[in-house]
């Protein structure tokens, strides 16, 4: 389980231009749970990942994983058990070295990274059959660099090293943003299918309503800091588009527009 | 043939120091100038380790073992202290200075003539066949240059060696692997300073003496070598880039020993000349980058 307590953010502390992103900030992510996460731009998703993630610090509150308390804990270290894929496909692979050996950096994950050969021949196989549950062909373009892949291809290619070795939590930030709809389509139907397989506590961030209500069994949406709809479950499952949209103008009409 | 032999010596000799910008600025994207520093604390190091008796050989591991501390300070400073990639660098460059005359025994140059070293030895002078001979100081370099090299291309292969090639193409993916992306710098900063030290002790051994002036240029040689021998190899897939890189070293050095040998050039301007062709060298391969990326123009 996942919990955040009392978590308090502010950007520019001590400058005119200070403002407090979350104040008093709640939630809990139970095990297993798939949480869709929708809200306006500037709402706080990324940020709240990011906290999650330790890749910024907070101004006060307790993050725990179980009974864990991983507050101060360096990002690197959170990371052995989260596997994130971001919205820039470029930030998940290393474009400069071969697909092969993306697969082996992502495969020695939770190992030492030691001097021992830094692709394991014994595993090729392996890294071919994960690659060709993808369908897009690159089990047989092991050779070539990552850099050269389309963004769809590359994003196939995180989400599928990011879950490679055994995480408990998918972080995933509009992973599907930056792709077109087929590849997006593609992605997300993966996505779900990994998530399902190991069993993985999931957030994803997206801004596709669709996903979001398709998807997952559990809906959040974010308003300037503060969660304005969570539906869990049933609930979850009897949510339509139109509900989300409606939530939506409630909030654009309370800030005046 | 001896102005060959001696663009092959002192090319092969930087070279070593040019697999450590390599693995600096091409891998890391690191703009490391503790090598300006470095290479004359490999050279003080040997110099002063010879005076006192230690075997010559055993002085090169030990030079590379100082130049990957004084790596590691650079690493450190940039990482734990957060001073900028260039600041982190200039300062452990700077220090080095006084550490480098200290070592020396508080003095700018130091030499040992008399010593045996490891051309000048007992082997060199008597059990090598006179035919040889001329050309013992090539032979042992280019050995111990492709040493550094096997064991750099060994290395770029293994687990830690892929985890050094990730942090500089993409850091956040280090951090995704869960390890801590500062130490994997501090790790391709060391190695690299151990390379550059190590050079700095081999060339002082060649010329069987220290002078803290050596230093100066050391990063724009680095630089030039690896700038070049990239490019000029690039399209040769099968050559690895540290061939590239050493080759690159060597063509330097004789660019330099060619416009050095132009009547109206002094050897003091030895410097400049160095600058002067990293100049032209960057301005070509960057107009080459350019005609690149437009590859239909005219078409
Ligand atoms: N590094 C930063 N410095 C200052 N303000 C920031 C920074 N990052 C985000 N913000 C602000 O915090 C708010 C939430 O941003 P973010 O979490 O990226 O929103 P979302 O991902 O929901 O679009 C925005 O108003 C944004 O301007
Ligand atoms: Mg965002």
């Amino acid at each position: 389980m996942l919990e955040l307590k009392n978590i308090n953010k502010y950007y520019n502390a001590g400058t005119v231009n200070e403002m407090c992103l979350f104040r008093d900030f709640n939630l809990k992510i139970g095990e297993g749970e798939f949480v869709s996460v929708v809200g306006s731009n500037g709402s706080g998703k990324t940020t709240l990942l990011n906290l999650i993630c330790g890749s910024i610090p907070l101004d006060s509150g307790t993050i725990l994983i179980g009974r864990e308390n991983i507050t101060k804990m360096p990002e690197y270290k959170r990371q052995r058990r989260i596997g994130r894929v971001y919205q820039n496909p470029a930030m998940g692979t290393c474009p400069n070295m071969t697909i092969l050996e993306n697969m082996a950096l992502a495969d020695t994950k939770g190992k030492s990274f030691n001097l021992l050969p830094g692709t394991n021949k014994a595993r090729i196989d392996f890294y071919r059959d994960q690659l060709k549950t993808l369908g897009l062909g690159l089990e047989d373009k092991l050779q070539v660099k990552v850099g050269v892949l389309s963004g769809g291809q590359r994003q196939a290619m995180a989400l599928l090293m990011s879950t490679m070795t055994p995480i408990e939590f998918l972080i995933l930030d509009e992973h599907t943003a930056a792709l077109d709809p087929k590849t997006a389509e593609t992605i997300m139907e993966l996505t779900d299918k990994i998530v399902q397989a190991k069993h993985l506590t999931t957030i994803m961030v997206t801004h596709n309503l669709r996903f979001a209500v398709e998807y997952g069994n559990r809906l959040l949406m974010m308003h300037q800091g503060e969660t304005v709809m969570d539906k869990k479950a049933e609930e979850k499952a009897a949510t339509r588009i139109v509900d989300i949209l409606a939530m939506f103008n409630e909030i654009s009409i309370e800030c005046g527009n | 043939m001896t102005i060959l032999l001696g663009i092959l010596e002192e090319g092969l000799i930087y070279a070593i120091m040019a697999l450590g910008v390599y693995i600096t600025y091409k891998i890391l994207d690191f703009p490391d100038l503790s090598v300006d520093g470095t290479f004359p604390l490999g050279a003080a190091l040997t110099a002063g380790l010879i005076v006192k008796g230690i075997p010559p050989a055993a002085a090169l591991p030990l030079s590379f073992l100082a130049g990957a501390i004084a790596g590691c300070i650079t690493g450190l400073i940039h990482v734990k202290c957060r001073v900028r990639d260039l600041f982190s660098g200039i300062i452990v460059m700077t220090a080095l200075y006084s550490v480098n005359l200290r070592i020396a025994g508080m003095r700018a140059n130091l030499p040992f003539l008399s010593q045996d070293t490891i051309f000048d030895n007992e082997w060199t002078r008597n059990q090598v066949p006179d035919p040889i001979k001329p050309y013992i100081l090539v032979l042992i370099l280019a050995a111990i240059t492709i040493i550094c090299k096997l064991l750099l291309d060994w290395y770029l292969g293994t687990r830690s060696g892929y985890l050094l090639q990730a942090a500089g193409d993409n850091d956040t993916l280090v951090t995704s692997l869960a390890m801590d992306k500062g130490l994997v710098k501090v790790i391709g900063l060391s190695i690299a300073n151990g390379f550059a030290a190590l050079a700095g002790g081999i060339l002082a051994q060649k010329q069987a003496f220290f002078d803290i002036s050596i230093g100066t240029g050391t990063m724009v040689f680095g630089l030039a070598s690896v700038i070049l021998g990239t490019q000029l190899f690039k399209r040769f897939s099968m050559v690895r880039t540290t061939t590239a890189v050493i080759a690159g070293a060597i063509l330097y050095k004789a660019c330099v020993a060619f416009v050095i040998s132009i009547r109206i050039v002094k050897a003091t301007d030895l410097k400049l000349i160095t600058a002067a062709i990293l100049l032209l060298i960057l301005v070509i391969s960057d107009s080459l980058k350019r005609k690149g990326a437009h590859p239909h123009v005219g078409a």
